[in-house]
């Protein structure tokens, strides 16, 4: 019992799942309200590192390392993500001049 | 059981970092200019960080800094740099549809409060069979490297063709438009 960190001992891990939740919806809400493009891929990662962070949380409390195994595989793909996906916009860039999600609607209906 | 004559010092830390990650993570989607909700979103990372140092997981904190903070964040900044937003400025939306995003966000937000509020995570159960090396790095290279190998090359390829993707996409074409 000795060795428990303060923080497993004090908080009690509802407090991870409300965190996480808010953080999440935080991002969520950033992917409705924006329109610049690169800001919505940011409110992306904001959502991805608010599910890491509760897989990390867990894992911690539980002692499995598994879950944290699982968040940097969640991290590499990420990463890779990120690559492409802004490759995208640069090239959207490119051919419209603009990277406002509003005006490529051409795949609406 | 000295338990509760502890100082609170641990629960006023989280609370803080909590509340500062949150801040920045609001920063983040409200600042105009996409330079400064970059920087409010490295301040982000870093306090997840934080969150990750307090739950004892060191290895995490590490790869968080250097492959959010160090890398993706860099190619972020990098991008909006080359695009020269500054001239022109998207559009936002108008406000019924921003005010209809946030309601729908905020409604998520309630569901989920809703439903974790239920569930009860029994603490005395977690604490039976605890080790606290569970984060550190020696423990997680065993795990990866005996358990994981096959995803960990795997993710190995992953990166190759991302990298090839990515050259590919923004390689400058001589023809016309893509589309």
């Amino acid at each position: 019992m000795q060795q428990i960190p303060d923080v497993i001992r004090q908080i009690p891990l509802n407090y991870y799942v409300f965190f996480s939740a808010a953080l999440f919806c935080i991002g969520v809400t950033g992917v409705l309200t924006r329109r610049n493009a690169i800001i919505i891929f940011m409110s992306v990662e904001l959502m991805l590192n608010a599910v890491n962070l509760l897989l990390a949380a867990f894992s911690s409390y539980k002692a499995d390392p598994a879950g944290q195994i699982f968040v940097f595989f969640i991290m590499a793909v990420a990463a890779a993500e990120v690559a492409v996906g802004l490759a995208i916009i640069v090239m959207i860039y490119r051919n419209i001049q603009t990277i406002d999600t509003g005006i490529l609607n051409k795949l609406k209906w | 059981m000295t338990y509760y004559l502890l100082p609170k010092i641990i629960m006023n830390i989280w609370y803080f970092l909590t509340a500062l990650t949150l801040l920045s993570a609001l920063m983040t989607i409200i600042a105009k200019n996409p330079i400064h909700s970059v920087l409010y979103l490295v301040f982000t990372f870093f306090c997840i960080s934080g969150h990750y140092v307090l739950l004892n997981a060191q290895f995490l904190m590490a790869v968080n800094i250097i492959v959010y903070a160090g890398a993706i964040m860099v190619l972020f900044l990098f991008v909006i740099m080359m695009l020269d937003l500054r001239k022109n400025m998207p559009d936002s939306k108008s406000n019924l549809t921003k005010l209809a995003g946030a309601i729908l966000g905020g409604t998520l937000l309630v569901i989920f409060i809703g439903t974790m509020r239920k569930a009860s995570f029994n603490q005395a159960t977690i604490l039976e069979n605890y080790t606290s090396q569970t984060g550190m790095v020696e423990s997680l290279g065993k795990i990866l490297y005996r358990d994981y190998i096959l995803p960990f090359e795997l993710v190995s390829v992953l990166f190759f063709v991302a990298m090839v993707g990515a050259v590919m996409l923004g390689k400058r074409e001589a023809g016309e438009r893509n589309f």
